[in-house]
């Protein structure tokens, strides 16, 4: 290999840049980080198992928009025969009051940006003002 | 290992079996979807319609109580800029929302420059809805011209097909401008189209619409205009209805009574 002296060390720099984000979160301890989300303590029961809502939680919010608001039935029957109201705020964010607790630690730790809350509001956000 | 004829069409045969052993389970193993219930006090009717009696409306100088209801549930915000004024319910005057029944020497003299209740008059034939290309907007089956935010992509085309000028457009972020937010309704955000949705979310939990509601003088009236016996058609029995501009076609569901 031609100049191979300088290339081997180039290369080898090089990754170590590109990795270095990589290196910098295993030194500063983030990399073992697991997000929260925090649950509140006094409700034990989701609309769906916790399983269920974790994998599809996105597909039942737009299933339940895509039915109040275009189709008229605000009536969610869950898989154990329970009867909910389709409504984020009075059924979902009753219980998660704050999203920055709740939502905002999975999706900001995987870098999920969602347009939920550019009009929809839950209850803590009101309480700030 | 040896292919004859007879092998190879059985191999063929087994392996087409196999292959279709996913999707069919899949076609069969389906959950049915499940069906959609509207909640027990919804009110469902056949065909919604509001009027407004004009003498009704005029007995009171100033009120405002209606347009005021309205925009504190719905989230309306005052932006305090003519130009980009967003609205549900509004008044104009007499002169310019009925000038084709203005008399120049009449009783009716005085009322031109009285203020029109205006709101979006859920036509039976809206021409916002044949512009939209997302439908965003459409027609419900109890004639509401409902609204999708979520799929409204801020196009405009609604705006200028409607004839009426009920809808407004959302040019920047409404929420600071809101004096104080309604938690039970969402807000609108940046570039997307708005307007009256004849409270629909009200009259799903058994509610009449807000303006008829908060109206002192029982100037609004609202119904199904199917029944017969409805409040609504009692209010229309016998009297001179106007509608705005009904030599459009577009069949207004807001009758004006004078």
């Amino acid at each position: 290999m031609y100049d191979g002296k300088k290339i081997i060390p180039g290369l080898i720099i090089f990754l170590g840049l590109v990795t270095s984000p990589l290196w910098y979160n295993a030194a500063s301890g983030k990399i073992s980080y697991i997000p929260k989300p925090k649950i509140p303590a006094e409700k034990k029961e989701c609309v769906e198992p916790k399983k269920y809502i974790r994998i599809n939680h996105k597909n039942l919010l737009d299933d339940w928009k895509e039915s109040v608001v275009r189709k008229a039935g605000t009536t969610y029957v869950a898989s154990n025969r329970k009867s909910y109201l389709m409504s984020l705020n009075r059924t979902c964010m009753n219980c998660h009051t704050d999203k920055t607790e709740f939502c905002d630690q999975c999706h900001n730790y995987m870098g999920v940006t969602n347009k939920c809350w550019d009009c929809h509001m839950y209850p803590k956000e009101i309480k700030k003002g | 290992m040896e292919f004859d004829r007879r092998g190879l069409l059985k191999i063929a045969g087994l392996t087409l079996l196999g292959l279709a052993a996913k999707p069919g389970w899949e076609l069969f193993s389906k959950v049915e979807p499940q069906e959609l219930v509207p909640s027990p006090e919804t009110l469902t009717k056949k065909r919604w319609a509001m009027s407004v009696d004009l003498k009704k409306c005029w007995s009171t100088e100033g009120c405002r109580d209606c347009i005021d209801a309205c925009h504190r549930i719905h989230n309306v915000p005052d932006l305090g800029i003519l130009k980009e004024e967003i609205k549900w319910i509004w008044q104009f005057p007499y002169e310019e929302v009925f000038p084709e029944h203005e008399l120049e020497y009449s009783e009716e003299e005085n009322n031109r420059k009285k203020p029109v209740l205006l709101l979006c008059n859920h036509c039976d034939d809206p021409p916002c809805v044949r512009y939209c290309p997302t439908r965003a907007t459409w027609k419900r089956e109890d004639g509401i011209v409902m609204m999708d935010f979520h799929r409204c992509i801020g196009c405009r085309y609604c705006m200028a097909g409607c004839p009426y000028g009920s809808r407004s457009f959302n040019w920047k972020d409404p929420r600071p401008f809101i004096k104080k937010v309604n938690l039970e309704f969402p807000t609108r955000t940046k570039g997307v189209v708005e307007k009256c949705n004849f409270c629909e979310e009200r009259l799903s939990r058994g509610l009449i619409p807000a303006c008829v509601e908060a109206c002192k003088e029982k100037a609004l009236v609202f119904g199904d205009l199917k029944d017969p016996k409805s409040e609504i058609r009692e209010a229309l029995k016998f009297k001179t209805i106007y509608q705005r501009q009904p030599e459009l076609g577009t069949k207004p569901k807001v009758y004006y009574i004078l």
